[in-house]
């Protein structure tokens, strides 16, 4: 287990990651675990605002959906190359972002939850209703793969595969930098609480939107990056049975955890390819697990496990100074 | 002249039928503070209920929606036993994943027993009557009269009768109602009881009109949250009129603007108002 932990933890996941397409020796199983590895981004982002900030975002996988169609439709309908769609798609659910947040981001609670699901159904419904912009039900067909980026070529699943792989450990970067900062403590000081937060001289709104803008940007290059993959776009990206995939993915894995998304989505993803024979029916298994987790397993697999860590770290503690596991006993008493 | 009176009825209609699902999220949300997502799952569950004894076991259509509610008010009752009860000091967070558990299970559950296919509800008032000189559907008028009736049915109820009164108790004060000796275990299982049993309802007096699938639920309970928030959370008499408002906007919004965005009314709707006002347009009594 030690070897698991902090930066060469990292390194062996890493490496792990490179060799996988060498051992699957199959085409399908890496452009499985390509796709993973995007909803993966899309979980990061979903951790950020919901298990850094604790604002519980009903609107992500439509975030997501924004970003595939803005690579969609620029490329398909406007020819623009798949590089400056890609940074466009960034942008636009970044801005879009910032004034869905700034509404939404004023309600607390089970309210937020709701605005943002109601969102969520409005951009699912302009999608499908709005053809002549986003083809509506027909959906957006010979989306081009991403074009090489000098001597790189990504026309192969193998490439796409290196190409997400390294957008993912980027992503990952990025949020350890986020999280470990100070602006991430004022994320973790709103979760806690909003007065709490205030009373520290946090400035809420702006905390809360620009986790919220951060969250949905990962959202919209994940989705920018499925257009590139997948190559087909329908409304359904943007149903909330995306959202309730990635909420799954965080949860399962450890919400409020660096590392939660990334097992939750491998695990479920690995799950879901053997219950493949259950096809639209692995919800009813699904569905009873997710529901078992949260009773028993509240903290995900990660958190799980940090706990345990932090509460065998403290005994040994106790155990090391005599004293100190009085003070402690004391203090229990 | 006439074809606004059309607008009125279809408008009346949908907000009849809207603001049942709506009045059991709300007694639920009074109670437990818990949005519950598988609302939704419930009233497409009792639709298939009805459809099953309807289509293949040939009951009558009342008989039928007799007992789609009798099966939802127990499917819900098992759902608080089972999901929520257990979740009860868990943070909110947790409940609302949890309910979307049970909305997965129950949508999928349906889509493995019936398919994923359109089915058509049959109805013994499929004819066109005459009222005032003006024509309308029997079913909807069945519709409007059934669910201001069980309205009325449910406010006498709650407030005027012992054991409605305890679940007003308990939506306004939870701590007062277990001092005065209100089993609060007992209250919540009731309240799941009724929230199910009425989205059936509503299920099985709007699928004629509509059409009978397992995600049927979905626009339906988002629309039900518009309604609550519009109308206060937890709040009795707005989601009636929240549910009338909707109903309206939709039914008049269809037709003066476009039958393509009606659905998105009103979310627009509660997107606009939610901005303004962020607590909604009525301050609820009973939640917090």
């Amino acid at each position: 287990m030690q070897v698991l932990q902090g930066r060469a933890g990292w390194i062996v996941l890493a490496l792990l990651a490179i060799a996988f397409p060498l051992a699957a020796q199959n085409n399908y199983l890496v452009s499985v675990a390509t796709q993973a590895f995007i909803m993966a981004i899309a979980a990061l982002g979903l951790n950020l605002i919901t298990g850094y900030t604790g604002q519980f975002n009903l609107a992500h996988g439509a975030f997501m959906a924004v970003g595939a169609y803005a690579v969609g439709i620029l490329t398909v309908d406007h020819q623009v190359p798949y590089w400056i769609a890609f940074v466009l798609a960034g942008m636009v659910t970044a801005v879009l972002g910032f004034f869905v947040g700034i509404l939404s981001l004023r309600l607390k609670g089970h309210y937020f939850s709701i605005f943002t699901l109601c969102v969520s159904y409005i951009m699912f419904l302009l999608i499908e209703k709005w053809e002549s912009l986003t083809h509506g039900t027909v959906g957006i067909m010979g989306i081009p793969a991403p074009t090489g980026i000098g001597p790189l070529q990504f026309g192969t699943p193998l490439s796409q595969y290196y190409l997400v792989l390294a957008f993912l450990a980027l992503g990952i970067w990025v949020m350890a930098r986020i999280v470990r900062s100070l602006l991430g403590r004022s994320f973790m000081a709103v979760r806690n609480s909003d007065e709490l937060a205030e009373a520290l001289g946090v400035n809420l709104m702006r905390t809360k939107t620009l986790s919220f803008v951060l969250s949905v940007t990962y959202a919209g290059i994940a989705g920018a990056l499925y257009a590139g993959q997948v190559r087909f776009l329908g409304p359904d990206l943007a149903s909330e049975a995306v959202t309730f995939d990635l909420v799954m993915f965080v949860l399962v894995g450890g919400i409020g955890t660096l590392l939660g998304p990334l097992v939750g989505t491998a695990l479920v993803t690995f799950l879901t390819q053997s219950l493949q024979f259950l096809q639209d029916y692995r919800m009813v298994v699904f569905g009873p697990m997710l529901i078992l987790l949260i009773i028993f397993l509240p903290d995900g697999i990660v958190g799980t496990w940090l706990k345990h860590r932090a509460r065998r770290a403290h005994a040994a503690r106790a155990q090391a100074s005599p004293h100190g596991a009085r003070n402690q006993a004391e203090r229990h008493a | 002249m006439e074809l606004f009176f059309q607008q009125f009825l279809n408008g009346l209609t949908v907000g009849g039928v809207y603001s049942l699902v709506a009045l059991g999220l709300t007694l639920v949300y009074g109670i437990l503070h818990v949005p519950n997502f598988a609302h939704g799952a419930f009233y497409m569950a009792g639709a298939f209920v009805a459809y099953y004894l309807m289509a293949v076991l040939g009951m009558n259509y009342w008989v039928a929606m007799a007992g789609a509610a009798a099966a939802v008010a127990v499917l819900a009752m098992l759902a608080e036993r089972l999901v929520f009860h257990p979740l009860r000091n868990a943070p909110e967070l947790h409940d609302m994943i949890a309910a979307i558990g049970i909305l997965l299970f129950l949508e999928a559950g349906a889509q493995a027993l019936f398919g994923a296919d359109f089915h058509r509800m049959p109805t013994p008032y499929g004819q066109i009557v005459q009222v005032f000189g003006l024509t309308a559907p029997l079913q909807r008028l069945l519709i409007i009269g059934a669910a201001f009736g069980l309205m009325v049915l449910l406010h006498l109820f709650l407030n005027h009768t012992v054991l409605g009164s305890t679940i007003v108790a308990m939506a306004q004060n939870r701590d007062g109602a277990a001092l005065v000796g209100i089993d609060a275990t007992r209250v919540t299982l009731l309240v799941f009881a009724i929230s199910g049993a009425l989205a059936a309802v509503a299920a099985v007096l709007y699928a004629p009109i509509n059409l009978v699938y397992p995600s049927m639920g979905n626009l339906v309970i988002t629309k039900a949250f518009v309604i609550i928030i519009l109308g206060g959370m937890g709040s009795f008499p707005g989601a009636i009129v929240g549910g009338l408002i909707i109903g309206m906007a939709e039914s008049f919004g269809g037709f003066y603007f476009s039958t393509d965005y009606k659905d998105i009314i009103a979310f627009v709707l509660l997107v606009v108002i939610l901005s303004f006002r962020p607590h909604g347009l009525f301050v609820a009594k009973g939640a917090r």
